[in-house]
């Protein structure tokens, strides 16, 4: 038994599962059901936009695919909470003393687990939408070389820091996007509006997006950033954002720089925002696909995730692999002596 | 809190007569500037006379928009004559521009012990100053860093978003709290006088600076920002700094910033830390074999 949760606190455990499930009602999740989506109007903002503002979060442990084992849609409200609960245990483990995952965050404590803090959970078995079976469309031949050639390209993960993960240098995380894809901790947003633009702040490395609504074009195509260009306008009560000019170092799921993404956000209850996007990229996949993640209404202010500054991590790491690798050549020397 | 020069030997210059004459010195500079300042100066609010911004809905003066100071503040906020750089290959391209200095009075009224950190500081910027590692550039170094940065404005929120490693500075107009941990950007709260967007930030961290030739604080600054529309293309940026571990007394400066009124403006990413990687993480770096 290694859960965290003592037995006595099981029934509280329970609790809080059903607890997490009550906003699917509202949220409108059920099969075929978006009769909750018309009937609810956003309220405005004092310029007359649908209001998108405050806290939100995208915390979910729902898959971007479809897992293997799955053939349906949806869950069933008693599948989904024994799903979450094992979730749940699994991300609350605690860490064995001494073991290198010890070494690490131990994501019991300050609440880094995603079953600590507001949950946006659905009962959707995947977060791809559309293909219908759940699952990223098959790679085109072009986007198969391109990666091979991105892996065979790349030195061993420890060799420097740039062979690091780009979340571990602190670069980009995958809550920025776009799309903005739930990451394990702080998947926090805080939407403010004002005329002419709307913009989210992201909590994983302080990133911003200011999405212009003026109607402006795309820059050149010559301009390349790791979050691209975004331009968004409004049509009906749904936001929709539309970003290109990637610079390609951040593929999302293989992506090329060529990806273009359409986010919607849709305001579907007082604590629920629907967020979809749907990627393109013909070099990469055969269609285009579609996800879908809700974001519910959290508690800030958002703190400042001072990451680059505080990146004592990367710094570890290497000094570690170094210090690996000169055992490694003693060891290989004294043997030779022997 | 840990004072970051309580390392330093606190014998200096106090018996330095040649300091008394500087400090002397500067005292009268700071009499005879700010009474000047104050006859050129239209208003004390620091707007044309008869100027009133645009309003936003909620009835406040509208300060949205993408701003940016023109000076060599960034460099050093005190008066300064142009000087070389510290990268020789670079030349010219890399040399100090000179300033008339943004500080009112002309001088920062370090402690003596502080002072002698600002000297040291000024000494090893090229190995000090977080600029140079892509950290957060703290407050008020944000706002006259040679980059753009676009105010987002509403009711509740004021968001000061940098272009420079994506800084963000969220001013809490309603919820006023008190900074509930040390940070590298503080912690805001914000009203309004008449034109003026009115600022108050703490919980700092003791590890950014002012400008790029060392002058510093602790972690007990408190800086206190004044917006104010004096046209509608320019703002009165004036700073007030407190800070008794390291300043013998508030001082403050002033500057405008001016919108940049290009009709594509945007902020783009300068997302530094990839380029700060081979300085701070090479050495780590596997050797070829």
């Amino acid at each position: 038994m290694n859960h965290r949760f003592p037995n006595s606190l099981r029934p509280l455990v329970i609790l809080m599962t059903c607890g997490w499930l009550m906003p699917l009602s509202v949220g409108a999740q059920a099969p075929n059901d978006t009769s909750a989506d018309n009937v609810y109007t956003p309220p405005r903002t004092p310029f007359g936009q649908p209001d998108l503002q405050g806290f939100w979060t995208n915390a979910t442990y729902t898959p971007l695919e479809r897992p293997d084992d799955v053939t349906q849609a949806f869950y069933t409200p008693e599948e989904l909470a024994e799903r979450l609960a094992r979730a749940a245990a699994r991300e609350s483990a605690q860490t064995v003393l001494g073991t290198t995952a010890d070494v690490h965050y131990d994501f019991t404590q300050f609440g880094l687990d995603r079953s600590q803090s507001t949950f946006a959970e659905d009962l959707r078995t995947s977060l791809i939408v559309d293909p219908p079976n759940g699952r990223i469309p098959p790679m085109t031949a072009e986007g198969k070389r391109r990666n091979a050639e991105r892996e065979a390209a790349r030195g061993g993960r420890w060799d420097s820091a740039q062979d690091n993960q780009l979340d571990d240098r602190c670069i980009i995380m995958r809550g920025s996007g776009p799309p903005m894809m739930n990451t394990s901790y702080n998947s926090n947003y805080q939407i403010v509006q004002m005329p002419g633009y709307l913009m989210i702040l992201v909590e994983m490395i302080h990133d911003v997006r200011i999405i212009p609504l003026d109607g402006r074009p795309q820059p050149h195509s010559r301009l390349r950033q790791w979050m691209g260009t975004s331009r968004g306008r409004w049509e009906g009560d749904t936001l929709v954002v539309e970003t290109t000019n990637f610079n390609g170092k951040n593929p999302f799921w293989g992506s090329s720089e060529n990806m273009r993404v359409i986010e919607r956000f849709t305001r579907v209850a007082e604590d629920s925002i629907r967020y979809t996007f749907t990627v393109e990229d013909e070099s990469t996949w055969v269609r285009p696909w579609t996800g879908e993640l809700q974001m519910k209404a959290t508690q800030g202010p958002l703190f400042e995730h001072a990451c680059h500054e505080g990146n004592y991590g990367l710094y570890n790491t290497l000094v570690g692999a170094r210090l690996e690798e000169q055992r490694a050549a003693e060891e290989a020397k004294r043997v030779e002596q022997d | 809190m840990a004072r970051c020069f309580d390392w330093l030997p606190v014998r200096f210059l106090i018996e330095n007569n040649q300091m008394r004459i500087g400090l002397a010195s500067s005292i009268i500079m700071t009499v005879v500037l700010s009474s000047s300042l104050m006859l050129a100066v239209p208003s004390a609010e620091g707007q044309e006379p008869g100027y009133r911004a645009p309003r936003t809905t909620d009835g406040h003066p509208d300060l949205s928009g993408i701003w940016q100071a023109i000076s060599s503040a960034h460099w050093d906020i005190e008066v300064h004559a142009a000087a070389p750089g510290l990268v020789r290959e670079l030349g010219a391209a890399a040399a100090i521009p000179p300033g008339l200095g943004v500080v009112d009075g002309g001088e920062i009224p370090y402690r003596p012990e502080a002072l002698e950190q600002k000297r040291h500081n000024f000494a090893n910027r090229l190995a000090l100053d977080p600029e140079i590692k892509c950290y957060l550039p703290g407050v008020p170094r944000s706002t006259y860093m040679p980059f753009p940065f676009q105010i987002i404005q509403s009711k509740e929120y004021v968001m000061l978003v940098h272009e420079y490693a994506g800084a963000v500075r969220t001013i809490y107009m309603n919820e006023h709290t008190e900074a509930p941990a040390d940070s590298w950007m503080g912690w805001s709260n914000g009203h309004w006088e008449g034109e003026t967007l009115v600022v108050d930030s703490t919980g700092f961290n003791d590890k950014t600076w002012f400008d790029r030739a060392g002058n510093f604080h602790s972690s007990a600054l408190h800086v206190i920002e004044r917006f104010t529309p004096r046209s509608a293309d320019t703002l009165t940026y004036e700073v007030t700094i407190e800070d008794p571990d390291v300043f013998t007394r508030p001082w403050s400066m002033s500057m405008p910033l001016y919108r940049r009124v290009e009709p594509n403006a945007e902020l783009l990413e300068f997302r530094c830390v990839e380029f700060v990687e081979d300085l701070i993480y090479g050495d780590l770096s596997k050797q070829p074999d």
